[in-house]
């Protein structure tokens, strides 16, 4: 894991800012009807960082293989390909202060383009794609730029209202450089009006979020006669400087 | 008017949902062939130091059933208390440990398995020594937002008492909530999700 440093800038070790909770969704949402069991109902316990979350384990280039970022081949027959709207999905990682976040996993899984995944659990009518597994990994540059290629997923119906659809979705998880960093979340395509009928995306109270988590059609980005580009900014928490701070036991 | 802060937002947090495995444990999820293995299935290897100990337990939900599709991601310090991240400052880790595990819970039993090492002690903020402790994320269809918590080990009970942490629970009834008794090698932490038992969530 640590053999390929990230970079050569001086590692930060200040604690992460406090995360908004009534900015993320909050645990107990019965419209989400999952949520109504598997939700906390006692006050978290506040913390200020400490070392264990401060840190935070950082992948090195050498766990990628070529193809891990691009699902229309990674798991398709040699001289195929999924099928489906081809699209590339590109942006940077930034914190809370703007900075770039450099080195960091992001991991994305998705439905193909019927909106079936590829799952032991799933039964959705729609077929699977015989080359489509629906995986894929990057790690962002210096400047916390990532992109990869894949097939636009489709939107499907699932069990939680009768007729409940999810808008298509790109799921993400992300690691930053602290444990406390960690997130995962989802991307949605602008202009797909699933969005604002979708149980799971008004567990978000804020429609500043909801919108943050819209990536937007660029017509530059794309390649012509090949494949559109949705350009998708994520921003992990900010670290606090520690300038001022009392230096720790053994710093 | 004063200046703006030009601060970001933190991107919102969104449930893992069902299929969490497809993205985080592609061979667990049986698709083959796209990484060679999965992430975090393998912590220590023939050279870590430290005494070997294996974590299981199992997620509840407020029924006491048992989350068959959740995921569990675990970070840890090495056996003398240093972490294998750039962020350490205090010395560099055991190279033979990563300090990271990922499980997904058994899609019959609901059961999570790590085998790693039991951590040495890591300084807090002020220089007081936690006590050994193994930080939990806990992500599933159904949670909107990862959860945090901590698994203190039973038989370190000195330290447990002097843990600077657990000291802040104002409702001792609950500490037991983070402690995981011993039998042999093993400690068993179930997490609950709700109930009298609900484990403590940290917002950290």
């Amino acid at each position: 894991m640590s053999d390929s440093q990230i970079s050569n800038r001086k590692p930060e070790t200040g604690a992460f800012f406090q995360r908004d909770r009534e900015w993320h969704p909050q645990a107990y949402t019965p419209w989400y009807k999952t949520s109504v069991l598997r939700s906390p109902q006692k006050a978290l316990l506040s913390l200020d960082n400490t070392l264990s979350e401060i840190t935070g384990p950082v992948f090195g280039h050498n766990i990628l293989g070529e193809l891990d970022n691009d699902l229309i081949t990674n798991f398709a027959k040699p001289g195929e390909m999924a099928i489906g709207p081809r699209i590339i999905v590109y942006g940077r990682v930034l914190d809370e202060r703007g900075k770039g976040v450099p080195g960091a996993l992001l991991e994305f899984w998705q439905a193909n383009a019927g909106g079936r995944y590829r799952h032991r659990k799933e039964g959705y009518v729609a077929p699977l794609d015989p080359n489509f597994g629906g995986c894929g990994r990057t790690i962002t540059d210096e400047e916390g730029n990532y992109s990869f290629r894949t097939i636009q997923p489709g939107p499907y119906p699932w069990p939680n209202g009768v007729n409940d659809w999810r808008p298509a979705h790109i799921h993400f998880s992300l690691f930053g450089h602290g444990f406390a960093q960690r997130l995962i979340t989802q991307m949605y395509f602008e202009g797909d009006s699933l969005i604002w009928k979708c149980p799971i995306v008004k567990t978000i109270n804020d429609r500043a979020a909801i919108e943050g988590l819209t990536a937007a059609l660029d017509m530059n980005a794309t390649i012509p006669m090949d494949s559109r580009a949705y350009k998708f900014d994520m921003v992990l928490r900010g670290r606090r400087s520690t300038l001022f701070e009392n230096r720790m036991e053994g710093n | 008017m004063v200046q703006p802060l030009n601060q970001l937002k933190e991107s919102a947090s969104q449930t893992a949902g069902p299929y969490v495995h497809i993205g985080l444990t592609p061979n667990f999820a049986e698709i083959g062939g796209v990484y060679p293995q999965d992430l975090g299935t393998s912590m220590v290897n023939d050279k870590t130091k430290g005494e070997r100990i294996t974590v299981v337990g199992r997620v509840l939900d407020g029924t006491g059933t048992p989350l068959k599709d959740a995921l569990i991601e675990i970070w840890q310090a090495d056996a003398d208390g240093l972490y294998n991240s750039p962020s350490e400052m205090r010395g560099s880790a055991d190279a033979n440990f990563t300090g990271w595990g990922r499980c997904p819970t058994d899609m019959d039993t609901g059961e999570f398995r790590f085998e790693t090492i039991k951590p040495g002690r890591v300084p807090f903020k002020d220089g007081r020594k936690q006590a050994p402790h193994i930080t939990f994320w806990v992500v599933a269809r159904g949670i909107n937002i990862g959860l945090h918590t901590r698994m203190y080990f039973g038989d370190e009970e000195k330290a447990n008492g002097e843990d600077p942490v657990l000291a802040r629970v104002e409702h001792r009834v609950r500490v037991s909530t983070l402690i995981a008794p011993r039998e042999g090698s093993t400690y068993r932490f179930d997490i609950h999700l709700q109930g009298e038992k609900e484990t403590i969530f940290f917002d950290i």
